[in-house]
Order: C-alpha cells, then sequence, then structure tokens
C-alpha cells in the first residue's frame, strides 16, 4: 500500500520480472520456495511464468489482446506450458469461466464485448488456469464500482481458500487492505517504509508515515475525530531528499534523519525503517497522542 | 454483417459519384473530343469523312447532356468504353486489356514485396528496437524514399544496365522472344521487371517500415503484451500475435490505397524503362488527346481504388473484430 508515485507497481512488475526497458535489475533477489528467481535464464523464466504465478492487472481492456477472443487468449496460456487436446483445453477453460461466475459461452467474446467487471473476472479465470501458487494483482479494483470492487474481493477471497494460492496485490485503497490482507507493506518514494501482519500494522503504527496515513482516513465504527493527513507532498524521486526519504514531511523529525539513511529494524516482528527505533527497540515518543487537535 | 453491407452501400454511391464526374470532366475541358478530332484530321480528310468519324466515334453532338449521360452509364453496364482516339480503331477495352497485365505484374508484385518485406522490417526493428537492423534500415530507406523515382530509375539503368550490363535497360520482354505462355517468354519478362520493380520496392518501402515500427513500438508497450510475457508465451508468438497483428491495423488502409492507385502505374517508372503498361498509355492518351482512352483510365484508376478501400474495410473487419459491430 502506499500513495500515487510510490513505487508500488514497480516493485510488483520487478518481482514478476516483466519491467520493460529503460528499467533493469540493478540489485536483489526474489526468493520464490527458496529458489533466486531473477538468477533464473528467460526460457526457465518462461516455464515459472503462469504455472507458479500469475499476474493480474489493474485495466483488463487493455491487459486483454482485443483481437483475440477470451477462449483463444486462455488457451494460448494453455498451450505456452502443457500440450493439450483442444477438448482438453476447452473443458479447462469452461471450468475456469466457471470458477469465476462466467458463462463458458464468452470463451467465444471478444474483450470488448464484456462489461468491465467480466473482463476482470475473465482474467482472474486466466490467472487460475494451472492454480499457481502465486498471484500477483496490481490494483485488481482500481477500474470498477464499490459494488463490484467488493463481490470481486469476495470471490478472490473464496476461490483463495478453496484453491490455496497466495495473492500479493497492491492497492492505495485501505478499506481493501484491513479486508482482504493478512500482511501490509506500506511503501513511501520507493522504499517500504514498514511491513507487518496487517491487524497489527492498524492496529498500532510505527513509522510516522504508517501513522499519518491512518489518521487520513475515517473509522467507521470508532470516536469521531478530526482527519489531519500529512502535510507536504510527495519528493521527486529523481533526486530523493538525504536521510530518511520521509523526513521533509515527518512531525518527528531528528537532525541525523536529514542525513542518515535508516536501517530496517524488527520491532515486536514488524519490519520499520526509521531512527525512532533505534536498536529494535519500541519508540520512546508516543506517536498517536502527538497529533495536535485542530 | 450490417458492417458489411453499410460498407457496400458507400462503395456503390462513391462509385456512382465517381462515374458521374468521369462523364462531367472531360465536358468541362476547353475543345473537347470533336475539336480534338478535327484539329488532328483538318485539310486531311473532307469534311463529310470527319462528320461520319464522329459518327463512328460515339460524339453525337446534336445529343442532349441527359441522353448522352444515359448512354455513357448503359454503355458501362456492358464494359463498353468506346473507341480509342488515339489507336483507332482499337476499342478503348482492348488498348487496356494489353497494357493491364503488364502493370498489375509490375506494379502490383512491387507494391505487396515492398509492403511485405517493409512490415516485416519495421516488426523486427521495433521488436530489437534500438538494435542493428533499428538502426540502420529505417533512417537508410527514409533517406532513399525522398530520392524521386524516376531518378533512382535512371542510377539504376546507369548502374546495373548500362555499366554492369546485368539487366536489360527499357522494354517488358526482349523483340527477340516471342510472346507466348512458354518458359523463355516467362524468364524473359521477369528479367525485364526486375530492375523497374527493384526501383519501386527501393523508394516505397521506407514508408511502410517507419510507420510499422511505429505502431508496433506503441503497441509493444500495451498492457497485454506485458500480459503475454506474463502468461509466459513463446517471443515469435507475442511478437506476431499480440504485437504486430494489432500494429498492423491502420497500415492495412494504406496498404490498399497503395493498391488501388497500382492501376495506374508507377506512371514515371514506367516510362523511365519504356514498359508497356497503363502508366504509359496514359501519358500517350494526354500526348494524343485520346479522351476516350483517357477517360477509360481514369474511370479503371478510380474504381480500383475503390474496390481496394472495401477490399481493405473487410479486411480490417475480418482481423479487427472491434470493428465489425461499430455503428
Amino acid at each position: 500500500m502506499g500513495e500515487s508515485g510510490c513505487g508500488k507497481s514497480t516493485l510488483l512488475y520487478a518481482i514478476a520480472q516483466l519491467l520493460n526497458p529503460p528499467a533493469w535489475i540493478a540489485e536483489g533477489t526474489v526468493r520464490f520456495r527458496g529458489q533466486d528467481m531473477v538468477a533464473l535464464g528467460d526460457e526457465e523464466l518462461r516455464h515459472w511464468r503462469w504455472r507458479e504465478c500469475s499476474v493480474v492487472m489493474q485495466s483488463a481492456m487493455n491487459a486483454l489482446n482485443p483481437v483475440l477472443t477470451v477462449g483463444a487468449q486462455l488457451r494460448d496460456a494453455l498451450q505456452a506450458h502443457e500440450s493439450l487436446t483442444s477438448q482438453k483445453i476447452q473443458e479447462r477453460s469452461a471450468e475456469v469461466m466457471r470458477l469465476v461466475g462466467i458463462d463458458a459461452v464468452h470463451l467465444r467474446s471478444f474483450p470488448h464485448q464484456l462489461s468491465g467487471g467480466m473482463r476482470q473476472r475473465a482474467m482472474i479465470a486466466m490467472a487460475l488456469l494451472f492454480t499457481p501458487e502465486l498471484v500477483i494483482m496490481d490494483e485488481p479494483t482500481s477500474a470498477l464500482d464499490v459494488v463490484a470492487q467488493r463481490s470481486l474481493m469476495l470471490q478472490i477471497k473464496d476461490l483463495q481458500r478453496r484453491l490455496g494460492f497466495a495473492v500479493l496485490f497492491v492497492t492505495h485503497d485501505m478499506s481493501l487492505v484491513s479486508h482482504f490482507s493478512d500482511r501490509l507493506a506500506v511503501m513511501y518514494a520507493g522504499q517500504v517504509m514498514e511491513l507487518g501482519l496487517t491487524r497489527k500494522v492498524f492496529d498500532a503504527p510505527r513509522h510516522p508515515y504508517t501513522v499519518g496515513l491512518m489518521q487520513s482516513f475515517p473509522s467507521i465504527a470508532g470516536e469521531r475525530q478530526e482527519l489531519t493527513g500529512i502535510p507536504g507532498s510527495p519528493p521527486d524521486l529523481l533526486k530523493p531528499p538525504a536521510g530518511c526519504r520521509f523526513h521533509p514531511r515527518c512531525p518527528h523529525v531528528m537532525t541525523h534523519c536529514r542525513t542518515e539513511e535508516p536501517a530496517v529494524v524488527d520491532v515486536e516482528g514488524d519490519l520499520v525503517r526509521c531512527h525512532l527505533y533505534p536498536d529494535g527497540q519500541q519508540s520512546t515518543v508516543p506517536l498517536l497522542s502527538s497529533v495536535r487537535p485542530r | 454483417m450490417g458492417y458489411l453491407v453499410r460498407r457496400l452501400e458507400f462503395f456503390l454511391v462513391t462509385l456512382w459519384a465517381a462515374l458521374t464526374l468521369n462523364f462531367i470532366l472531360p465536358r468541362l475541358l476547353p475543345g473537347g473530343p470533336e475539336v480534338a478530332l478535327r484539329t488532328r484530321f483538318h485539310g486531311r480528310v473532307s469534311p463529310g469523312t470527319i462528320k461520319s468519324l464522329e459518327v463512328a466515334l460515339g460524339i453525337h453532338t446534336q445529343q442532349g447532356q441527359l441522353q448522352q449521360y444515359l448512354e455513357y452509364l448503359g454503355n458501362l453496364l456492358h464494359g463498353d468504353l468506346g473507341v480509342s482516339l488515339g489507336f483507332y480503331p482499337e476499342r478503348v477495352t482492348q488498348v487496356i486489356m494489353v497494357a493491364l497485365p503488364w502493370t498489375l505484374g509490375l506494379v502490383g508484385m512491387a507494391t505487396v514485396i515492398a509492403f511485405v518485406l517493409g512490415t516485416l522490417i519495421g516488426i523486427f526493428g521495433a521488436w530489437r528496437r534500438g538494435g542493428l537492423l533499428d538502426s540502420v534500415l529505417p533512417p537508410v530507406f527514409v533517406v532513399i524514399s525522398a530520392f524521386p523515382y524516376f531518378w533512382v530509375g535512371l542510377i539504376c539503368i546507369l548502374l546495373f544496365s548500362i555499366t554492369l550490363g546485368w539487366f536489360p535497360q527499357a522494354f517488358g520482354s526482349s523483340s527477340e522472344v516471342t510472346s507466348e505462355l512458354s518458359l523463355p517468354y516467362v524468364l524473359d519478362v521477369l528479367w525485364h521487371s526486375i530492375l523497374p520493380a527493384f526501383t519501386i520496392v527501393l523508394t516505397s518501402i521506407g514508408g511502410w517500415i517507419l510507420t510499422m515500427r511505429n505502431n508496433m513500438i506503441t503497441t509493444l508497450a500495451e498492457d497485454y503484451i506485458r500480459m503475454a510475457r506474463a502468461k509466459g508465451l513463446s517471443p515469435t508468438r507475442i511478437m506476431f500475435q499480440y504485437a504486430a497483428r494489432n500494429a498492423i491495423l491502420p497500415n492495412l488502409v494504406g496498404f490498399a490505397m497503395s493498391l488501388g492507385f497500382v492501376i495506374s502505374g508507377a506512371l514515371l517508372v514506367e516510362i523511365v524503362f519504356n514498359y508497356p503498361g497503363l502508366g504509359t498509355f496514359l501519358l500517350q492518351a494526354v500526348n494524343n488527346e485520346d479522351f476516350s482512352l483517357m477517360q477509360g483510365l481514369f474511370l479503371l484508376i478510380t474504381v480500383a481504388v475503390l474496390l481496394a478501400v472495401v477490399a481493405a474495410d473487410f479486411l480490417t473487419a475480418w482481423l479487427d473484430p472491434r470493428t465489425r459491430e461499430r455503428a
């Protein structure tokens, strides 16, 4: 989770190794079941794709080839990894379409003939062809209205329970995060600022940026409180601020925040990138109460 | 289906408009056929002979315009384009039928080759953007396509024909070989067509390379290409089924148009190479003030372009499902 332009999708596509030039892998590893995916060659990577890790994109209109039927696009994903008879392909395609609640007649439809919600479902059907271990979703619901969003997420949750795949998704929708995720990474200016169990992060945010985010949206059940938001605007990533990238907007900024880049520390199981936690200890500054009521 | 019917309706209406214009335009020209005829035979034949020639050629000046127009449409329905003044007593259709195969063969094939080759170079160039193919061929051919046809033709003749002696300088075939459907004749015709075809391909391929390359680059940035990669499809499948298949759509109409213009012949190329095609005949018709032949040729060109555009529409409808239902 993070605001627009913080690098959520870039990170996601970097993990899936789908970034286009001029992007390149400068360093780092992507561990998938103990194996480093960055070290794989193109051909090995191609076999890993879709069988083990599939992708659902933000806008299904642009992510489906406009000149091929939905069925043809399911078929070529299947054929890329297995040699199947056309009857087997038909059966499997109809099966995944049923999983997401679309009639199999729409295998013969072209993407432009389906509604936005159906296209997104068809994409999810495509992602489930091989029942992969991991499904990567880039804002899967942002092109849909709230009603369709909710039904799609419930369906994903339900399929996940039945088929047992992991979902890695990015969004800037706080309510989606709180309802549908188990672990949460908060990103700011291209870096993960905090990573922990969603419940814990929501109940006790540790990074000042996370605190600011939590105070930017109202709680339905909680008491009435003034929303404060985060003053200032995100930095220009071509020349990110020295030291901690959040320091120009941070209410707890200290002198060494401006010069030293904070390391990632483990605070009671949560990973935090902040100088407030010098040795992985709980901060001495009470973060939440420091917000000035207006 | 409704889409195809609408396109056909459009075709018929445009065709009628073109035919009518083709009738009106020569009649707006100063002089007109009968003046041309009189000037040509002035003092050489008696007025009575001119009168009978006029009747024979179908130039009835006494007839009303409307009646002439209806007769013109009627004749067209029967495929009758009248008698050629320049090649009298040959009929215009006969003259055209002699020249048409040459032009269709030469310019048609050259246009298809240029399109196919240019499209392929564009596809591969964009796929390896910034690679060797991409950095050399597009700029070179864009520069070459700025050269005038006839100049490239003359240089080719000078280099490959006069200096090196590899290819003949002119004409569609050698006079020593009898024109019948035999292997030596076919080879002779092919041998004569290489240089003019080469000139056409050389000067027209740049446009296809450039447009296809640019379409491809735009298409390659689409989400569905990234999706295809995520699906683990083979690179060739992504390149052709996902990228090129979409990138070629805007180029189809341009290709069909250029196929339509094949009929008008690469006029200059045919003249430079003295090729017996429609372009050469068109020039002669203009020089001879051969109105009926000109009219026939213009008609042929118009119909060819119209047919090509309709064919392109059908092809696009076949390749692009989104156009089929558009109102």
